[in-house]
Protein backbone atom coordinates (compact mmCIF):
# COMPACT_ATOMS: atom_id res chain seq x y z
CA UNK A 1 0.00 0.00 0.00
CA UNK A 2 2.12 2.86 -1.03
CA UNK A 3 1.78 6.29 -0.20
CA UNK A 4 -0.36 8.35 -2.38
CA UNK A 5 0.88 11.58 -3.19
CA UNK A 6 -1.09 14.44 -1.03
CA UNK A 7 -3.31 16.70 -2.70
CA UNK A 8 -2.82 20.27 -1.69
CA UNK A 9 -4.18 22.11 -4.37
CA UNK A 10 -7.68 23.84 -3.62
CA UNK A 11 -9.61 23.84 -6.58
CA UNK A 12 -8.96 20.34 -7.16
CA UNK A 13 -10.67 19.48 -3.80
CA UNK A 14 -13.44 21.93 -4.50
CA UNK A 15 -15.89 19.39 -4.84
CA UNK A 16 -15.57 18.00 -1.51
CA UNK A 17 -18.95 18.56 -0.04
CA UNK A 18 -17.99 20.60 3.40
CA UNK A 19 -15.34 22.34 1.09
CA UNK A 20 -18.38 23.56 -1.45
CA UNK A 21 -20.20 23.83 1.04
CA UNK A 22 -18.18 26.60 3.15
CA UNK A 23 -16.92 27.97 0.21
CA UNK A 24 -20.39 29.03 -1.60
CA UNK A 25 -20.97 30.23 2.24
CA UNK A 26 -18.00 32.39 2.25
CA UNK A 27 -15.09 32.33 0.05
CA UNK A 28 -12.52 33.87 1.95
CA UNK A 29 -13.60 31.52 4.56
CA UNK A 30 -11.38 28.86 3.25
CA UNK A 31 -8.11 29.48 3.08
CA UNK A 32 -6.20 26.10 2.03
CA UNK A 33 -6.99 22.37 2.12
CA UNK A 34 -5.27 18.95 1.93
CA UNK A 35 -6.24 15.46 0.84
CA UNK A 36 -3.66 13.28 2.48
CA UNK A 37 -3.77 9.72 3.21
CA UNK A 38 -7.59 9.62 2.67
CA UNK A 39 -7.95 12.17 5.60
CA UNK A 40 -9.47 15.94 4.17
CA UNK A 41 -7.62 18.71 6.01
CA UNK A 42 -9.39 22.16 5.20
CA UNK A 43 -7.35 25.57 6.62
CA UNK A 44 -10.37 27.82 7.96
CA UNK A 45 -10.02 31.61 8.21
CA UNK A 46 -9.95 32.36 11.99
CA UNK A 47 -12.64 34.88 12.58
CA UNK A 48 -14.53 32.14 10.33
CA UNK A 49 -14.22 29.30 12.43
CA UNK A 50 -17.24 29.09 14.44
CA UNK A 51 -19.83 30.12 12.04
CA UNK A 52 -17.96 27.31 9.67
CA UNK A 53 -18.58 24.64 12.50
CA UNK A 54 -22.27 25.18 13.23
CA UNK A 55 -22.76 25.68 9.30
CA UNK A 56 -21.12 22.29 8.96
CA UNK A 57 -22.95 20.98 11.91
CA UNK A 58 -26.34 21.75 9.75
CA UNK A 59 -25.68 21.09 6.71
CA UNK A 60 -28.63 18.73 5.41
CA UNK A 61 -27.23 16.51 3.29
CA UNK A 62 -23.73 15.57 5.23
CA UNK A 63 -24.78 17.03 8.65
CA UNK A 64 -20.86 16.82 10.60
CA UNK A 65 -22.76 16.88 14.12
CA UNK A 66 -20.35 15.58 16.11
CA UNK A 67 -17.19 17.28 17.15
CA UNK A 68 -14.65 14.36 18.11
CA UNK A 69 -11.80 16.33 18.92
CA UNK A 70 -9.90 19.64 19.48
CA UNK A 71 -6.65 19.61 19.87
CA UNK A 72 -3.26 22.12 18.77
CA UNK A 73 0.04 21.98 17.21
CA UNK A 74 2.61 23.87 17.71
CA UNK A 75 5.26 24.71 15.02
CA UNK A 76 7.68 27.06 17.16
CA UNK A 77 9.43 28.47 15.57
CA UNK A 78 8.14 28.77 12.17
CA UNK A 79 5.22 31.20 11.90
CA UNK A 80 2.21 31.09 12.10
CA UNK A 81 2.91 29.40 14.96
CA UNK A 82 -0.04 27.71 16.40
CA UNK A 83 -2.54 24.95 14.24
CA UNK A 84 -5.77 24.71 16.21
CA UNK A 85 -7.30 20.95 14.73
CA UNK A 86 -10.91 20.41 15.09
CA UNK A 87 -12.39 16.87 14.02
CA UNK A 88 -15.72 16.47 12.55
CA UNK A 89 -17.58 13.45 12.78
CA UNK A 90 -20.70 13.06 10.89
CA UNK A 91 -22.55 10.30 12.38
CA UNK A 92 -25.36 10.02 9.16
CA UNK A 93 -22.82 9.61 6.91
CA UNK A 94 -19.57 8.36 8.82
CA UNK A 95 -17.73 10.96 6.91
CA UNK A 96 -14.70 12.93 9.16
CA UNK A 97 -13.46 15.97 8.19
CA UNK A 98 -10.28 18.17 9.73
CA UNK A 99 -10.47 21.98 10.43
CA UNK A 100 -7.70 23.77 11.12
CA UNK A 101 -7.23 27.66 11.80
CA UNK A 102 -3.87 29.05 11.93
CA UNK A 103 -2.64 31.75 14.62
CA UNK A 104 -0.23 33.62 15.42
CA UNK A 105 2.80 33.46 18.40
CA UNK A 106 1.56 37.05 19.42
CA UNK A 107 -1.81 36.66 19.98
CA UNK A 108 -2.98 32.97 19.77
CA UNK A 109 -6.75 33.91 20.09
CA UNK A 110 -9.82 32.52 18.18
CA UNK A 111 -13.56 31.96 19.01
CA UNK A 112 -14.80 29.52 20.74
CA UNK A 113 -17.00 26.74 19.61
CA UNK A 114 -18.68 25.67 22.86
CA UNK A 115 -21.97 27.59 21.17
CA UNK A 116 -22.10 25.16 18.62
CA UNK A 117 -20.87 22.04 20.62
CA UNK A 118 -20.96 22.24 24.77
CA UNK A 119 -18.64 19.16 24.07
CA UNK A 120 -15.74 21.64 22.71
CA UNK A 121 -15.75 22.68 26.69
CA UNK A 122 -13.37 20.40 28.14
CA UNK A 123 -11.47 20.19 24.35
CA UNK A 124 -10.69 23.82 24.70
CA UNK A 125 -9.85 23.97 27.73
CA UNK A 126 -7.13 21.14 27.47
CA UNK A 127 -5.66 23.33 24.55
CA UNK A 128 -5.36 26.35 26.54
CA UNK A 129 -3.90 24.74 29.78
CA UNK A 130 -1.17 23.05 27.50
CA UNK A 131 -0.72 25.44 24.69
CA UNK A 132 -2.12 28.98 26.41
CA UNK A 133 -4.07 29.76 22.93
CA UNK A 134 -7.03 31.43 24.19
CA UNK A 135 -10.56 31.01 23.33
CA UNK A 136 -13.12 33.93 23.47
CA UNK A 137 -16.46 33.46 24.54
CA UNK A 138 -15.39 30.17 26.53
CA UNK A 139 -17.63 29.82 29.60
CA UNK A 140 -14.95 29.18 31.98
CA UNK A 141 -11.44 29.30 30.29
CA UNK A 142 -9.52 27.80 33.19
CA UNK A 143 -5.93 25.35 33.75
CA UNK A 144 -7.85 22.14 33.54
CA UNK A 145 -5.22 19.46 33.89
CA UNK A 146 -2.21 21.72 35.56
CA UNK A 147 -2.82 23.15 38.73
CA UNK A 148 -4.28 26.78 38.76
CA UNK A 149 -0.94 28.56 39.45
CA UNK A 150 0.80 26.73 36.88
CA UNK A 151 3.49 28.56 35.27
CA UNK A 152 3.95 28.15 31.11
CA UNK A 153 2.02 25.86 28.39
CA UNK A 154 3.86 22.26 28.95
CA UNK A 155 3.18 21.54 25.30
CA UNK A 156 4.44 24.08 23.83
CA UNK A 157 7.78 22.90 21.64
CA UNK A 158 9.80 25.86 23.99
CA UNK A 159 8.79 24.07 26.83
CA UNK A 160 11.53 21.60 28.01
CA UNK A 161 10.09 17.78 27.92
CA UNK A 162 11.80 17.40 31.67
CA UNK A 163 10.06 20.84 33.11
CA UNK A 164 11.96 23.85 34.10
CA UNK A 165 14.19 22.92 37.58
CA UNK B 1 -42.44 22.73 76.90
CA UNK B 2 -43.96 26.13 75.62
CA UNK B 3 -41.25 28.37 77.15
CA UNK B 4 -38.95 26.58 74.17
CA UNK B 5 -38.55 28.70 71.14
CA UNK B 6 -39.08 27.42 67.72
CA UNK B 7 -35.69 26.95 65.73
CA UNK B 8 -36.13 29.85 63.17
CA UNK B 9 -36.78 28.55 59.90
CA UNK B 10 -34.97 28.98 57.43
CA UNK B 11 -35.83 30.87 54.07
CA UNK B 12 -36.01 29.31 51.21
CA UNK B 13 -33.16 31.21 49.23
CA UNK B 14 -28.99 31.42 48.27
CA UNK B 15 -28.25 29.75 51.46
CA UNK B 16 -29.81 26.55 51.18
CA UNK B 17 -27.53 24.84 49.19
CA UNK B 18 -24.21 23.80 50.62
CA UNK B 19 -21.29 22.68 48.64
CA UNK B 20 -19.79 18.58 49.27
CA UNK B 21 -16.73 17.95 47.80
CA UNK B 22 -16.97 13.92 46.58
CA UNK B 23 -12.97 12.65 45.86
CA UNK B 24 -10.50 12.97 44.80
CA UNK B 25 -10.21 10.27 47.21
CA UNK B 26 -13.38 8.12 47.08
CA UNK B 27 -14.24 4.39 46.43
CA UNK B 28 -17.49 5.39 43.72
CA UNK B 29 -15.34 7.87 41.72
CA UNK B 30 -13.02 5.18 40.00
CA UNK B 31 -9.58 6.94 40.70
CA UNK B 32 -8.86 10.53 41.27
CA UNK B 33 -12.15 12.19 40.00
CA UNK B 34 -13.43 15.21 41.97
CA UNK B 35 -16.90 16.14 42.24
CA UNK B 36 -17.93 19.85 43.26
CA UNK B 37 -21.30 18.88 44.42
CA UNK B 38 -23.70 22.23 45.22
CA UNK B 39 -26.54 20.36 47.16
CA UNK B 40 -29.47 21.69 48.19
CA UNK B 41 -30.66 18.31 51.21
CA UNK B 42 -29.93 15.21 49.33
CA UNK B 43 -30.50 17.04 45.87
CA UNK B 44 -27.78 18.33 43.85
CA UNK B 45 -27.88 21.72 42.26
CA UNK B 46 -24.73 21.93 40.30
CA UNK B 47 -21.94 19.72 39.48
CA UNK B 48 -18.57 20.77 38.41
CA UNK B 49 -15.80 17.75 37.52
CA UNK B 50 -12.25 19.14 38.47
CA UNK B 51 -9.62 16.78 36.96
CA UNK B 52 -5.91 16.72 36.57
CA UNK B 53 -4.68 14.68 39.50
CA UNK B 54 -3.36 11.92 37.54
CA UNK B 55 -1.88 14.28 34.58
CA UNK B 56 1.59 12.84 33.75
CA UNK B 57 2.24 14.52 30.40
CA UNK B 58 2.19 10.96 28.15
CA UNK B 59 1.44 13.46 25.19
CA UNK B 60 4.37 15.82 25.62
CA UNK B 61 6.53 12.45 26.85
CA UNK B 62 6.08 10.90 23.51
CA UNK B 63 7.55 14.07 21.40
CA UNK B 64 10.56 13.01 22.86
CA UNK B 65 11.14 9.38 22.14
CA UNK B 66 11.02 7.38 19.06
CA UNK B 67 8.19 5.67 17.36
CA UNK B 68 8.37 2.39 18.50
CA UNK B 69 8.59 3.85 22.11
CA UNK B 70 5.87 5.47 22.35
CA UNK B 71 3.97 2.05 22.28
CA UNK B 72 4.42 0.94 26.41
CA UNK B 73 3.23 4.63 27.35
CA UNK B 74 -0.32 3.85 25.32
CA UNK B 75 -0.52 1.35 27.84
CA UNK B 76 -0.18 3.34 30.61
CA UNK B 77 -2.94 5.46 29.66
CA UNK B 78 -5.63 3.50 29.96
CA UNK B 79 -5.54 0.48 32.40
CA UNK B 80 -8.50 -1.09 31.31
CA UNK B 81 -7.95 -1.54 27.59
CA UNK B 82 -3.90 -1.26 27.28
CA UNK B 83 -4.74 -3.35 23.86
CA UNK B 84 -7.01 -1.22 22.40
CA UNK B 85 -4.42 1.90 23.07
CA UNK B 86 -1.68 -0.22 21.56
CA UNK B 87 -3.41 -0.74 18.76
CA UNK B 88 -5.11 3.01 17.88
CA UNK B 89 -1.52 3.93 18.15
CA UNK B 90 -0.11 1.49 15.58
CA UNK B 91 -2.74 1.80 13.41
CA UNK B 92 -1.99 5.76 13.13
CA UNK B 93 1.65 5.24 12.57
CA UNK B 94 0.73 2.28 10.05
CA UNK B 95 -1.20 4.83 8.19
CA UNK B 96 1.57 7.20 8.09
CA UNK B 97 4.28 4.75 7.01
CA UNK B 98 1.39 3.31 4.15
CA UNK B 99 2.42 -0.50 5.63
CA UNK B 100 -0.03 -3.30 4.92
CA UNK B 101 -0.29 -5.44 7.48
CA UNK B 102 -0.35 -9.39 7.41
CA UNK B 103 -4.21 -10.99 7.70
CA UNK B 104 -2.65 -13.43 10.82
CA UNK B 105 -1.23 -10.18 12.78
CA UNK B 106 -4.66 -8.10 12.00
CA UNK B 107 -6.65 -10.76 13.24
CA UNK B 108 -4.40 -11.69 16.40
CA UNK B 109 -5.22 -8.06 16.51
CA UNK B 110 -8.99 -7.79 16.61
CA UNK B 111 -8.83 -11.18 19.39
CA UNK B 112 -6.69 -9.48 21.55
CA UNK B 113 -8.91 -6.22 21.39
CA UNK B 114 -11.83 -8.27 21.85
CA UNK B 115 -10.59 -9.90 24.89
CA UNK B 116 -9.38 -6.34 26.22
CA UNK B 117 -13.56 -5.27 25.94
CA UNK B 118 -14.50 -8.14 27.80
CA UNK B 119 -11.64 -7.50 30.17
CA UNK B 120 -12.80 -3.84 30.45
CA UNK B 121 -16.75 -4.47 30.90
CA UNK B 122 -15.95 -6.84 33.38
CA UNK B 123 -14.08 -4.48 35.77
CA UNK B 124 -16.54 -1.91 34.75
CA UNK B 125 -19.53 -4.41 35.47
CA UNK B 126 -17.99 -5.56 39.35
CA UNK B 127 -16.98 -1.83 40.24
CA UNK B 128 -20.59 -0.36 39.10
CA UNK B 129 -22.30 -2.85 40.39
CA UNK B 130 -20.69 -2.68 43.94
CA UNK B 131 -20.97 1.01 44.05
CA UNK B 132 -24.81 0.53 43.91
CA UNK B 133 -24.48 -1.80 46.78
CA UNK B 134 -24.48 -5.75 44.54
CA UNK B 135 -21.09 -7.06 45.95
CA UNK B 136 -21.11 -10.38 44.65
CA UNK B 137 -20.93 -9.43 41.21
CA UNK B 138 -17.82 -8.07 41.74
CA UNK B 139 -16.52 -11.43 42.56
CA UNK B 140 -17.89 -13.47 39.60
CA UNK B 141 -16.53 -11.01 37.47
CA UNK B 142 -13.03 -10.86 38.57
CA UNK B 143 -13.25 -14.56 38.26
CA UNK B 144 -13.42 -14.24 34.41
CA UNK B 145 -10.88 -11.29 34.46
CA UNK B 146 -8.48 -13.81 36.34
CA UNK B 147 -8.50 -15.77 33.00
CA UNK B 148 -8.39 -12.91 30.95
CA UNK B 149 -5.57 -11.73 31.95
CA UNK B 150 -3.60 -14.87 32.47
CA UNK B 151 -4.24 -15.05 28.53
CA UNK B 152 -2.83 -11.91 28.04
CA UNK B 153 0.42 -12.96 30.28
CA UNK B 154 0.58 -16.03 28.06
CA UNK B 155 0.76 -14.12 25.04
CA UNK B 156 2.76 -11.06 25.69
CA UNK B 157 4.72 -11.91 29.22
CA UNK B 158 2.49 -9.47 30.96
CA UNK B 159 -0.68 -9.27 32.67
CA UNK B 160 -1.65 -6.05 32.47
CA UNK B 161 0.65 -3.46 30.55
CA UNK B 162 1.24 -5.78 27.59
CA UNK B 163 2.71 -3.74 24.68
CA UNK B 164 2.17 -6.64 22.37
CA UNK B 165 1.16 -4.68 19.54
CA UNK B 166 4.29 -3.93 17.18
CA UNK B 167 4.10 -1.09 14.09
CA UNK B 168 4.17 -3.54 11.14
CA UNK B 169 2.45 -6.16 13.03
CA UNK B 170 2.39 -8.08 16.73
CA UNK B 171 5.41 -8.63 18.95
CA UNK B 172 5.80 -12.45 18.93
CA UNK B 173 4.16 -15.90 17.94
CA UNK B 174 1.35 -16.58 20.48
CA UNK B 175 1.98 -19.61 22.59
CA UNK B 176 1.39 -22.92 21.18
CA UNK B 177 -1.96 -23.84 23.33
CA UNK B 178 -2.66 -20.29 23.31
CA UNK B 179 -5.17 -20.60 20.66
CA UNK B 180 -6.55 -23.71 22.91
CA UNK B 181 -6.91 -21.84 26.10
CA UNK B 182 -9.29 -18.91 24.54
CA UNK B 183 -11.65 -21.44 22.95
CA UNK B 184 -12.24 -22.90 26.01
CA UNK B 185 -12.23 -19.67 28.04
CA UNK B 186 -14.84 -18.64 24.69
CA UNK B 187 -17.00 -21.27 25.10
CA UNK B 188 -17.36 -20.70 28.69
CA UNK B 189 -18.04 -17.16 29.32
CA UNK B 190 -22.01 -17.19 27.74
CA UNK B 191 -22.75 -19.03 30.60
CA UNK B 192 -20.93 -16.47 32.94
CA UNK B 193 -22.54 -13.69 31.64
CA UNK B 194 -25.98 -15.59 31.91
CA UNK B 195 -25.10 -15.55 35.46
CA UNK B 196 -24.07 -11.97 36.04
CA UNK B 197 -27.45 -11.21 34.37
CA UNK B 198 -29.80 -13.61 36.65
CA UNK B 199 -27.75 -11.26 39.67
CA UNK B 200 -28.59 -8.15 38.28
CA UNK B 201 -30.86 -7.40 34.99
CA UNK B 202 -34.13 -9.18 36.71
CA UNK B 203 -33.27 -7.83 40.29
CA UNK B 204 -35.62 -5.30 41.66
CA UNK B 205 -33.05 -2.91 43.74
CA UNK B 206 -31.06 -2.89 40.69
CA UNK B 207 -33.85 -1.91 38.14
CA UNK B 208 -35.08 0.98 41.13
CA UNK B 209 -31.66 2.11 41.38
CA UNK B 210 -31.07 2.63 37.59
CA UNK B 211 -34.05 3.24 35.72
CA UNK B 212 -34.99 6.61 35.10
CA UNK B 213 -32.02 7.13 36.44
CA UNK B 214 -29.46 9.56 34.61
CA UNK B 215 -31.41 9.73 31.96
CA UNK B 216 -29.92 11.53 29.04
CA UNK B 217 -31.27 12.28 25.13
CA UNK B 218 -29.53 11.55 21.73
CA UNK B 219 -29.12 15.12 20.96
CA UNK B 220 -27.29 16.08 24.53
CA UNK B 221 -25.24 12.95 24.46
CA UNK B 222 -24.18 14.06 20.56
CA UNK B 223 -23.73 17.64 22.06
CA UNK B 224 -21.58 16.85 24.67
CA UNK B 225 -19.74 14.15 23.15
CA UNK B 226 -20.60 10.81 24.50
CA UNK B 227 -19.45 7.78 22.34
CA UNK B 228 -19.28 4.45 22.92
CA UNK B 229 -22.19 2.10 25.22
CA UNK B 230 -22.61 5.69 26.60
CA UNK B 231 -24.29 7.24 23.55
CA UNK B 232 -25.94 3.91 22.28
CA UNK B 233 -27.56 3.81 25.51
CA UNK B 234 -29.33 6.58 24.08
CA UNK B 235 -30.38 5.26 21.08
CA UNK B 236 -27.45 6.24 18.77
CA UNK B 237 -26.54 3.39 16.70
CA UNK B 238 -22.46 3.99 15.92
CA UNK B 239 -19.73 1.55 16.07
CA UNK B 240 -16.46 2.28 14.53
CA UNK B 241 -16.07 -1.25 14.43
CA UNK B 242 -18.78 -1.72 12.00
CA UNK B 243 -19.55 1.89 10.81
CA UNK B 244 -15.64 2.72 9.85
CA UNK B 245 -13.96 -0.71 10.28
CA UNK B 246 -9.76 -0.87 11.02
CA UNK B 247 -7.53 -3.48 11.33
CA UNK B 248 -10.31 -6.25 9.70
CA UNK B 249 -13.19 -5.49 11.63
CA UNK B 250 -15.16 -5.54 8.03
CA UNK B 251 -14.50 -9.73 8.25
CA UNK B 252 -16.42 -10.19 11.35
CA UNK B 253 -19.78 -10.48 12.00
CA UNK B 254 -21.59 -9.40 14.90
CA UNK B 255 -24.63 -7.01 16.28
CA UNK B 256 -24.59 -3.76 18.12
CA UNK B 257 -26.55 -3.16 21.05
CA UNK B 258 -28.46 -0.39 21.17
CA UNK B 259 -30.91 1.09 23.91
CA UNK B 260 -33.24 4.04 23.84
CA UNK B 261 -34.19 4.99 26.97
CA UNK B 262 -30.65 6.85 27.66
CA UNK B 263 -30.53 6.04 31.41
CA UNK B 264 -28.29 3.94 33.48
CA UNK B 265 -30.32 0.28 32.90
CA UNK B 266 -29.76 1.21 29.49
CA UNK B 267 -26.25 1.45 29.37
CA UNK B 268 -25.71 -1.15 31.42
CA UNK B 269 -27.88 -3.34 29.33
CA UNK B 270 -25.80 -2.33 26.17
CA UNK B 271 -22.33 -3.04 27.95
CA UNK B 272 -23.79 -6.35 28.93
CA UNK B 273 -24.93 -7.46 25.37
CA UNK B 274 -21.26 -6.15 24.51
CA UNK B 275 -20.07 -8.84 26.48
CA UNK B 276 -21.36 -11.52 24.46
CA UNK B 277 -21.00 -9.83 21.25
CA UNK B 278 -17.58 -9.37 22.00
CA UNK B 279 -17.10 -12.90 22.40
CA UNK B 280 -18.76 -14.24 19.02
CA UNK B 281 -16.24 -11.72 17.77
CA UNK B 282 -13.67 -14.35 19.46
CA UNK B 283 -14.94 -16.66 18.58
CA UNK B 284 -14.73 -15.99 14.78
CA UNK B 285 -11.23 -14.79 15.04
CA UNK B 286 -10.95 -18.36 16.31
CA UNK B 287 -12.40 -20.31 13.63
CA UNK B 288 -10.92 -17.87 10.98
CA UNK B 289 -7.35 -17.64 11.81
CA UNK B 290 -5.31 -17.02 8.80
CA UNK B 291 -1.87 -18.45 8.88
CA UNK B 292 1.22 -16.61 7.67
CA UNK B 293 3.89 -14.22 9.08
CA UNK B 294 2.82 -11.44 11.56
CA UNK B 295 4.78 -9.22 10.87
CA UNK B 296 4.77 -6.69 7.43
CA UNK B 297 7.84 -7.21 5.18
CA UNK B 298 9.27 -3.83 5.71
CA UNK B 299 12.80 -4.49 7.41
CA UNK B 300 13.11 -0.75 7.75
CA UNK B 301 10.40 -0.36 10.37
CA UNK B 302 9.91 -3.75 11.92
CA UNK B 303 12.56 -5.47 13.86
CA UNK B 304 14.29 -8.75 12.27
CA UNK B 305 13.54 -12.34 13.91
CA UNK B 306 16.29 -12.83 16.44
CA UNK B 307 17.52 -16.21 14.30
CA UNK B 308 18.05 -14.07 11.19
CA UNK B 309 20.06 -11.53 13.56
CA UNK B 310 22.36 -14.39 14.11
CA UNK B 311 22.90 -15.26 10.90
CA UNK B 312 22.60 -12.50 8.19
CA UNK B 313 24.60 -9.44 8.42
CA UNK B 314 21.91 -7.46 6.76
CA UNK B 315 19.10 -8.01 9.51
CA UNK B 316 21.86 -6.67 12.10
CA UNK B 317 22.24 -3.84 10.70
CA UNK B 318 18.81 -2.90 10.30
CA UNK B 319 18.14 -4.02 14.13
CA UNK B 320 20.96 -1.82 15.05
CA UNK B 321 19.70 1.22 13.30
CA UNK B 322 16.43 0.49 14.51
CA UNK B 323 16.87 0.43 18.24
CA UNK B 324 19.67 3.33 18.22
CA UNK B 325 17.99 6.15 16.01
CA UNK B 326 14.57 4.65 15.16
CA UNK B 327 13.12 5.04 11.45
CA UNK B 328 12.00 8.00 10.32
CA UNK B 329 8.04 8.64 9.15
CA UNK B 330 6.99 10.39 5.89
CA UNK B 331 5.96 14.16 6.67
CA UNK B 332 2.31 13.80 7.51
CA UNK B 333 -0.66 13.74 10.15
CA UNK B 334 -3.57 11.26 10.60
CA UNK B 335 -6.47 10.97 12.70
CA UNK B 336 -7.48 7.37 13.82
CA UNK B 337 -10.08 6.13 16.08
CA UNK B 338 -11.12 2.81 17.17
CA UNK B 339 -14.30 1.43 19.34
CA UNK B 340 -12.25 1.41 23.01
CA UNK B 341 -14.59 -0.30 25.51
CA UNK B 342 -15.36 3.44 26.49
CA UNK B 343 -16.11 4.97 23.26
CA UNK B 344 -14.34 6.74 20.90
CA UNK B 345 -10.47 6.44 21.22
CA UNK B 346 -8.80 8.80 18.61
CA UNK B 347 -5.05 9.38 17.99
CA UNK B 348 -3.93 12.09 16.43
CA UNK B 349 0.05 12.01 15.25
CA UNK B 350 1.60 14.00 13.24
CA UNK B 351 5.09 13.38 11.50
CA UNK B 352 7.40 15.95 10.70
CA UNK B 353 9.65 13.30 8.70
CA UNK B 354 11.78 12.37 11.71
CA UNK B 355 12.22 9.42 13.62
CA UNK B 356 10.47 11.32 16.88
CA UNK B 357 6.59 12.25 16.42
CA UNK B 358 6.16 15.54 16.17
CA UNK B 359 2.76 15.41 17.57
CA UNK B 360 0.71 12.97 19.70
CA UNK B 361 -3.01 13.80 21.33
CA UNK B 362 -5.00 10.74 22.52
CA UNK B 363 -8.94 12.01 22.05
CA UNK B 364 -9.85 10.67 25.14
CA UNK B 365 -13.99 8.90 25.20
CA UNK B 366 -14.04 9.31 28.93
CA UNK B 367 -12.92 13.25 29.29
CA UNK B 368 -15.87 14.03 26.63
CA UNK B 369 -18.33 11.06 28.26
CA UNK B 370 -17.69 13.08 31.83
CA UNK B 371 -19.40 16.03 30.53
CA UNK B 372 -22.74 14.04 30.19
CA UNK B 373 -22.27 14.21 34.53
CA UNK B 374 -23.85 17.73 34.96
CA UNK B 375 -26.26 17.51 33.12
CA UNK B 376 -27.42 13.89 33.76
CA UNK B 377 -27.67 14.50 37.80
CA UNK B 378 -28.40 18.27 38.14
CA UNK B 379 -32.08 17.49 40.24
CA UNK B 380 -31.37 14.46 41.09
CA UNK B 381 -30.21 12.84 44.73
CA UNK B 382 -27.02 12.39 45.36
CA UNK B 383 -27.12 8.49 45.65
CA UNK B 384 -27.76 9.01 41.67
CA UNK B 385 -24.24 10.29 41.06
CA UNK B 386 -22.66 7.29 42.33
CA UNK B 387 -24.53 5.33 39.78
CA UNK B 388 -24.26 8.05 36.92
CA UNK B 389 -20.26 7.77 37.10
CA UNK B 390 -20.62 3.61 37.57
CA UNK B 391 -22.51 3.94 34.15
CA UNK B 392 -20.59 6.38 32.03
CA UNK B 393 -17.74 3.94 32.90
CA UNK B 394 -14.58 6.28 33.53
CA UNK B 395 -11.00 6.34 33.80
CA UNK B 396 -9.17 8.71 34.91
CA UNK B 397 -5.89 7.87 33.54
CA UNK B 398 -6.74 8.07 30.17
CA UNK B 399 -9.13 11.27 31.43
CA UNK B 400 -5.69 12.80 32.31
CA UNK B 401 -3.40 11.61 30.54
Amino acid sequence: MPLAPAITDLEKLKDHPAITRLRGWNPAAVTDAKFDRDEISIYVERSAIREACALLRDDPNCPFNYLSDVTCVDWYPSEPRFEVVYHLLSIPQKERVRLKVRLSGDDPALESVTSVWPSANFFEREVYDLFGVRFAGHPYLRRIQMPENWEGHPLRKDYPVEGYR
Amino acid sequence: MGHLTATPALDAGQDRTMILNMGPQHPSTHGVLRLVLEIDGETVVRIMPDIGYLHTGIEKTCEAKFYQQVVPLTDRIDYLCPLTNNLCYVLAVEKLLGLEIPPKAQWLRVLLNELTRINSHLVWLGTHAMDIGALTVFLYCFREREDILRLFEAVSGQRMMTSYFRIGGVALEPPLDFFDRVRDFANRFPAKVDEYENLLTGNPIWKMRTKGVARITAEDAIALGASGPTLRGSGVDIDLRRDMPYSGYENFKFNVPVATEGDVFARYICRVQELRESNKIVQQALDGMPQGPIKADAPKVVLPDREKMKTQMEALIYHFKIITEGFSVPAGEVYQAVESPRGEMGYYVVSDGTAKPYRVHMRSACLANLQLLPKMCEGRLIADVVAAIGSIDIVLGEIDR
